[in-house]
Order: structure tokens, then sequence, then C-alpha cells
């Protein structure tokens, strides 16, 4: 697919000295969802900052659709919608009206049927003569993200959009951002939440400390590095795995009451077959066997860990 | 250029301003009035004509000076200030419009709004006084340059400051004192001759008198002077705001 940004070799380094961004270069496809994951400070704010212009990068290229971020600075932005974190509105303003201010600050004609649409997908349209002030924090949410479609963007960036709403809230947004998705809209979105990253990315960047650790498609992803896990309960704990079963790698588990065997899916043999023969043999008796996936969020704290 | 961006923000000012419409024209009716009744009648009476003009009539430009400075400075450092405050600045910030657009629309509406004041002082000062203007082309000149530069001015306290405090002290503190001690209420002919000179480093003072100039033909000092100090300082106040957009001074990081 086509590149709809290209981000090459981008640093920013702030006049405290903190490096937000260590020579990042990444390549996103139009139409397609990225989630950017990582801790606090790892960068992801600061990279799509600087991708839409809020903040000044120190080195390196940002083209967004093909023109160059700052150069071309208007096209470049006309092509991107941002919602911010925080719920940053003017209180006193309508909606209606504070859509029209973005559209035009964005250098598109007026157009209120268009904004009718947008409101309408959002549930909006209702309030559409409200004050901000008088709506709800998941409506001030939608407001923010009808703000940033206002002008027809062909990316939309999302930072952090389910940070402390609830769950269902949360996943009226992924149900939005697929919505988005299938119109053609490139998303880009910032999560603490894996299972926000696992419900609707197609592709999954880690962060951490100003760098991409990791950047992968979610279904490879979790398939190369995703371990399957056996729990094998026993009737009676043991203190110490016999000798026997060395070469199976098992742990115990705190309790010394059941064995965990990790397996990969797509090997050709597992070896749980073998493996519970051996336990028979070993003179261990079973009470329950249960098996875990790991999830992106196992990959992605061993990979944090990995890089301490 | 982006006209619909500076427009846009241009009528986003705009109905700011008209939502507080009554304190927005009101006060400035009122605090003119006051001063016509405590100076032009109670006072105004014992000191007589000035250049020839009643002292009622010769307060009216520095009421109105005192009045659209005061306005313009707050008006704009208001305006960029609030989304700096709120976080609004960020959609500014990411949108497709460059400083110069953003200060037309925020400086712009500023300007119109304290022109606004300006002429609502003026037809109120009419009210109370007889009043002939007879130069009215260098009174529009005079009104619209001190409009902009003091909006220019406001826009650069709006960015400067990191709470409200700051963006009330340099018009409180800095601006009511010069304006006041720049000749409103009287002639610097009037003052001790240390005063007089002490009085010629104030700038303020020169837009004044040639304001002054502009409605009775007399000032404290030439036409020309006035004109230099009023274009000096339009200058600066752009030079250091094209500044702070190549800079991202308390802006962009």
């Amino acid at each position: 697919m086509t590149p709809i940004i290209v981000v090459k070799n981008l640093s920013k380094t702030y006049s405290s000295a903190l490096t937000a961004l260590d020579n990042i270069s990444l390549e996103i496809s139009a139409g397609e969802i990225l989630a950017l994951l990582g801790p606090n400070g790892a960068g992801k704010t600061t990279l799509i900052s600087t991708i839409c212009g809020i903040v000044n990068p120190s080195s390196g290229k940002i083209f967004v659709d093909g023109f160059d971020a700052i150069k071309d600075y208007r096209k470049a932005r006309q092509l991107i919608g941002l919602v911010p974190q925080e719920l940053v509105l003017d209180s006193f303003e309508t909606v209606l009206n504070t859509l029209r201010f973005s559209r035009g600050l964005f250098g598109k004609p007026k157009n209120d049927n268009y904004l009718r649409d947008v409101l309408e997908k959002l549930s909006l349209w209702d309030k559409r003569d409200s004050p901000i002030m008088t709506l709800s924090g998941g409506m001030k949410r939608r407001v923010l993200i009808a703000k940033a479609l206002s002008h027809e963007p062909k990316i939309l960036f999302l930072d952090e959009p389910t940070a402390g709403v609830d769950v269902e809230l949360r996943k009226d947004m992924w149900a939005l951002v697929n919505s988005l998705r299938k119109s053609g809209v490139t998303v880009i979105l910032t999560t603490h939440y894996i299972e926000e990253a696992e419900a609707i990315a197609d592709r999954v960047g880690v962060m951490n400390k100003g760098k991409i650790l990791l950047l992968s498609d979610k279904k490879t992803l979790l398939k190369k590095m995703g371990k399957k896990e056996l729990k094998i309960e026993l009737h009676d704990p043991v203190l110490v795995i016999p000798a026997s079963l060395d070469s199976y790698k098992l742990s115990l588990t705190e309790q010394k009451t059941a064995l965990l065997y990790s397996y990969d899916t797509s090997a050709n043999r597992t070896g749980i077959t073998k493996l519970l023969n051996d336990i028979s043999k070993a003179g261990l008796i079973l009470k329950d066997v249960s098996t875990r996936q790991s999830s992106l969020e196992d990959i992605f704290t061993n990979l944090l860990e990995e890089k301490k | 250029m982006n006209f619909s961006g500076i427009r846009a923000i241009y009528i986003y000012e705009m109905t700011r301003f008209f939502r507080t419409f009554f304190q927005s024209f009101i006060s400035p009716i009122v605090s003119t009035s006051l001063y016509f009744v405590v100076f032009g009648t109670a006072i105004g009476s014992k000191i007589g004509t000035i250049d020839d003009v009643s002292y009622g009539a010769f307060i009216v430009p520095g009421l109105i000076m005192l009045n659209i400075m005061t306005q313009s400075t707050s008006f704009a450092s208001f305006g960029i200030y609030l989304p700096k405050f709120v976080g609004t600045i960020f959609e500014i910030l990411s949108a497709p419009i460059n400083s110069f657009e953003i200060i037309l629309g925020y400086v712009g509406a500023a300007v119109t709004k304290s022109l606004m004041i300006g002429i609502v002082v003026l037809i109120t000062a009419h009210l109370f006084v007889d009043l002939k203007i007879l130069h009215p082309f260098f009174m529009i000149v005079f009104l619209v340059l001190t409009c902009v530069s003091f909006s220019l001015f406001g826009f650069i306290i709006g960015v400067w400051a990191k709470n409200f405090d700051q963006v009330q002290m340099i018009p409180l503190l800095v601006l009511t004192p010069l304006v006041f001690l720049g000749g409103s209420f009287y002639s610097i002919s009037m003052l001790p001759p240390i005063w007089q000179s002490i009085s010629m480093f104030n700038p303020i003072f020169y837009l004044i008198s040639g304001f002054r100039w502009s409605f009775f033909g007399t000032a404290d000092v030439g036409i020309g002077l006035s004109l230099i100090a009023i274009a000096t300082f339009t200058c600066c106040c752009i030079g250091v705001i094209t500044w702070i957009f190549k800079t991202g001074y308390r802006i962009k990081s």
C-alpha cells in the first residue's frame, strides 16, 4: 500500500536537553489503523504533535501524502485531523459553532450539511446548539472528534482517545474508529490499553524512550511472538520439579501446586502428549489442565523489560 | 492565503466579544460619563479653557485614547492567552495557517472591538460637550494606528503571560499610569519644567498630543513627531511578534 505518512530520521530534543524522539523512521499506509503503545514519556504524543505541526522537530523529515510537513505545511496539515488527549474546548461555545470554527480554520468553505453528517454520526446533532459546558465528558470527547473531522481529513490522529472513559464509551469509540477506516480515513492512535490496540489496530508500534522498539502487523506479531502456556494443576504440591522433566523447561507456580509449560502453537509438535505421559510416569497426579494465549500486553511487557 | 482561517478566528473573537455585549459597551459609557461629571463639570468649571478649548472638550481625546489603548491591549492579550490557557491553541498551531494570518485574525478582531469602544466613547462625549473635529482624516489615522499598535502590543503580552495576573499586570501597572501621565487630562505646559522634561520620555504623551491636535489643531508637540512615535511603536511590536513566531516563544516547543 502507498504510504500516506513517511517519517524519516525524526528527532526532537527539547531545550531542557530531554530527547523525546530519537531518530525515528516509519511509514504509515493509507487506510490503516496504527496503534502506538508505550509507557508515559515514551514519546508517543511528541511524535504525533510533531507530525501535526504543534512541535518543531530538531531534525528529520515528515511527508504527508507526499507533501513536506514543513515546506508544504498548508497542504500537509489540511489532510490531518487531531484529537488531543485532554478535553480542551471553549466551554461557552456551542457545538455547531465550534465545528464551523475548526472547518474555517482549516481553509474549508462553509458546509453545514457535512457538519450535520458528522454530528449525526457521533450522536451530537441534538446537542448542536448546546454550549459545550453543558455536555458530559463522553460527549465532549465526541465533540473533539467531530472538530477533528470537520475539515474532511484523510488522516486522523487520536491521542489516548479512551483514556479515563468508561467501557461502554470505549467500545463506541472503537466502533467509530472502524467506521472511519471503512470511509478511507487513516487512523493513528496512541494508547495505554493493549486491549484497544488488539481490538482495532492493523499494526502496532511500541515506543519507549523516544524510539520505536517494534513496528509490526498485529496478527503477525501475535503469531510470531505469541506463545501459549499450559497450566498443569497437581493433586499434591511438589517442592522440586522431577529431573525426568528437565527437558520441558517447566516452571513451578508460587504455591507449588501447578506446573507451567510454554509452547509454540505454530510448531509441528507441541510436546503436550509426551509431557503429560512423562508427568504421569514421574508419579505426579493431575488435578486440572488449562491453557492461556499470550497477549499483546505480555509481548509489550517483555519487550520493555528486554530493553531495560 | 488562508482567508477562511483568518475569518474563522476573527468571527470567533467577535462572537466572544458580543457574548459580553452589555458589559463591553456599558462599562466605557459609564466610565466616560463619570469622567465628564467629575473632571468636566466639577473640576473643569474651575479650570476654564486650555488653548481656547473648554476643559470638558479638552479631555475627550485623552479619554478616547485611555479607553482604546487599554481595551486594545486587553482584547488582544486575552484573545491569544485564553487558547493558551485552555489548551485550544493546539488547533491553531496544527491548522494550515501562518503566523501573519493568525495575527490578522486576532489583532483584526481586537482592533475592531477597540474601534467600536472608541466610537462609543466619542458619542458619549458628544452628549456632554460641544465637540468639533478639525482634522477628521488624521483623527481616524491616529485612532486606527493606536488600535492596531496596542492590539499588537496586547498580543505580545498574551503570548508572554504565564498566568492571568501577568495578562493584567502590564495594562494596569504600566499602561494606565503612562496614559494618565501622558497628558490625558492636562496640557504638559501646565506642569513645572522638570515634569515637562520627564513627560517627553513617555511615548504615550506623543500619541495623545497628536490625537488632540486632530481635534483642536493645538498640541504639545508637532504632529510629525507624534506620527513617528506611533509608527515606531507599531514597528517595534511587529518586530517582536515576528520574532515570537520565528522562535515559537511560549507558543510552540
